[in-house]
């Protein structure tokens, strides 16, 4: 038994089964009215962090997006607050969320007061909320079988494609040959290698699933003229879309694809998975599928995903609430540049100074740290950006069941 | 000298692991002269790429060259062009910056 297979730490355990490596209170506010409240609530306050949704008129993605992350496994509790005004109700989301049973509470800002009485009866919720999930949540063994990660690029560049997403590929090998999970989203950098990710498909159903997805990514980034693929990118010596794609897509490491899941859904059995983000066919269009690193951070973490590994070749200083981002980088001089926001330097590789197999042994090291509760740099320098948009996406079929990982 | 690495063996691009001036050394051996300077990133040719014929960098065509390209010479946005992305093209070359959008 190699080394991630062995790890184990200690987690708290959630009701529906899954196990958390943060213990947390979630605010969500309904409108962007309610957004200065929600951040004052959460202000000061330990294992207390914000998500929200911006917009007055509801959507169905929104919602099932932010009730994915409110019963995260993370997460141990929630307080919803509205404005008053708007379509998304935050009384359902708490409803919703008991439902899972966890203690969550709502309120509308305009029934209670203003800023500062809201702010107050907020801040005792919260608190009120943190001493039961610190009391009551039962604390379990948890492994890599346990785990769900997801990998997301941001700012590629010619040392991504070499060993920053290969290092962090055969960290997913090691993790699904243990028994958990791992999710990429980007399908949108999958672009040009449409027969290789076919070939990856553990079935029949699976391909088709892929092809599907695939197929639907390249009419989209057509028809919006938009591929994935920036300046910085161009910058640090990609040339093409089909060029960074191959780069991307080595973070999904080796192992046979399970199969598409959409936003929200989780992994419905242990493995390889591949998370649909792009929108489907809608009398509304809505925009770039990913506008930013943020957003498809997000709909990883709706996956599921208790830890994010984020592989950056030109750099970055975002972080995410919810789950735990570290940050890997393939650019040696990236990492001495930006040293207070890198946690892992996969240039090191390049350098000749360690094997990728080296490498990716060093990185489940260092996830095994963070589950068991170090945090990882974005996290304790206080990064907790999130980005929730309007989108559309057909209802996934949450319930598939369960099948052996065999 | 300077390193740089043909992912596969059918690739006629190989990425630099580190800046170079004038000749880099293949990993897996052999030297290739370089036409300019090229950075820590991007691609040079290993051999010459005619107008129209495909870039090969894992195995796979990234794109395709949109002028004749030398051994040697630096492969980026100057001269090879994605087959999907019709904005491929309209960036500036060193900094990749759009320029195909009015700032008016």
């Amino acid at each position: 038994m190699n080394e991630v297979a062995a790890r184990q730490w200690q987690a708290w355990l959630r009701p529906d089964g899954r196990k958390g490596v943060r213990n947390l209170v979630l605010v969500i506010y309904t409108v962007q009215c309610a957004a200065h409240v929600a951040h004052a609530i959460a202000a000061g306050e330990e294992d207390v962090q914000v998500i929200g949704f911006p917009g007055c008129y509801d959507n169905q993605y929104a919602i099932r997006l932010v009730l994915a992350l409110a019963r995260h496994p993370n997460v141990g509790a929630v307080l919803s607050v509205g404005l008053g005004c708007e379509y998304t109700q935050p009384a359902r989301i708490a409803e919703a969320v008991a439902k899972s049973g966890r203690p969550a509470d709502a309120f509308f800002i305009q029934d209670v007061g203003g800023t500062r009485s809201s702010t107050e009866k907020g801040k005792a919720i919260v608190r009120s909320l943190r001493e039961r999930i610190r009391r009551e949540t039962p604390r379990v063994a948890m492994g890599f079988a346990d785990l769900t990660l997801g990998a997301e690029c941001g700012g590629s560049d010619g040392t991504s494609g070499l060993v920053g997403n290969p290092v962090v590929g055969r960290l997913f090998d090691q993790v699904v040959d243990a028994g958990g999970s791992a999710i990429c989203e980007e399908i949108v950098e999958m672009i040009g290698l449409k027969d290789i990710i076919l070939a990856r498909a553990a079935d029949e159903r699976a391909r088709a699933e892929l092809e599907a997805t695939y197929d639907k990514a390249e009419r989209y980034c057509r028809e919006v003229r938009q591929y994935s693929v920036s300046p910085g990118n161009f910058a640090g010596g990609l040339t093409t879309i089909e060029e960074k794609s191959m780069g991307a897509f080595a973070k999904s490491g080796s192992r046979p694809i399970q199969g598409v899941i959409k936003v929200g859904e989780s992994p419905p059995w242990p493995g390889m998975w591949v998370m649909d983000s792009v929108p489907d066919p809608h009398f509304m269009q809505f925009g770039y599928t990913n506008p930013n690193d943020t957003e498809g951070i997000m709909d990883l973490i709706s996956g599921g995903s208790q830890i994010v590994l984020f592989i950056t070749g030109r750099g970055s200083v975002i972080g995410s609430p919810v789950a735990p981002l570290i940050k890997v980088t393939g650019n040696s001089r990236t990492y001495a540049r930006m040293q207070e926001d890198m946690d892992f330097d996969a240039g090191r590789v390049l350098a000749g100074e360690l094997s990728l197999d080296e490498a990716a042994g060093e990185l489940a090291a260092m996830v095994a740290d963070v589950a068991a509760g170090t945090q990882s740099k974005p996290e304790a320098l206080g990064h907790r950006e999130y980005f929730v948009m309007y989108k559309h996406q057909d209802t996934p079929e949450l319930d598939r069941g369960c099948r052996s990982a065999a | 000298m300077t390193t740089a690495f043909q992912v596969h063996a059918d690739d006629n691009v190989a990425t630099l692991l580190a800046d170079a001036e004038r000749e880099v050394r293949l990993v897996g051996g052999g030297t290739v002269a370089l036409n300019e300077p090229i950075a820590l990133g991007h691609k040079v040719a290993l051999s010459d790429i005619a107008a129209g014929a495909a870039v090969g960098k894992y195995g796979i065509p990234i794109g395709t060259a949109s002028v004749g390209i030398r051994m040697g010479d630096w492969v980026h946005l100057h001269n090879c062009a994605s087959r999907f992305d019709e904005r491929s093209g309209g960036f500036d070359g060193v900094t990749g910056a759009s320029k195909d959008m009015v700032y008016e």
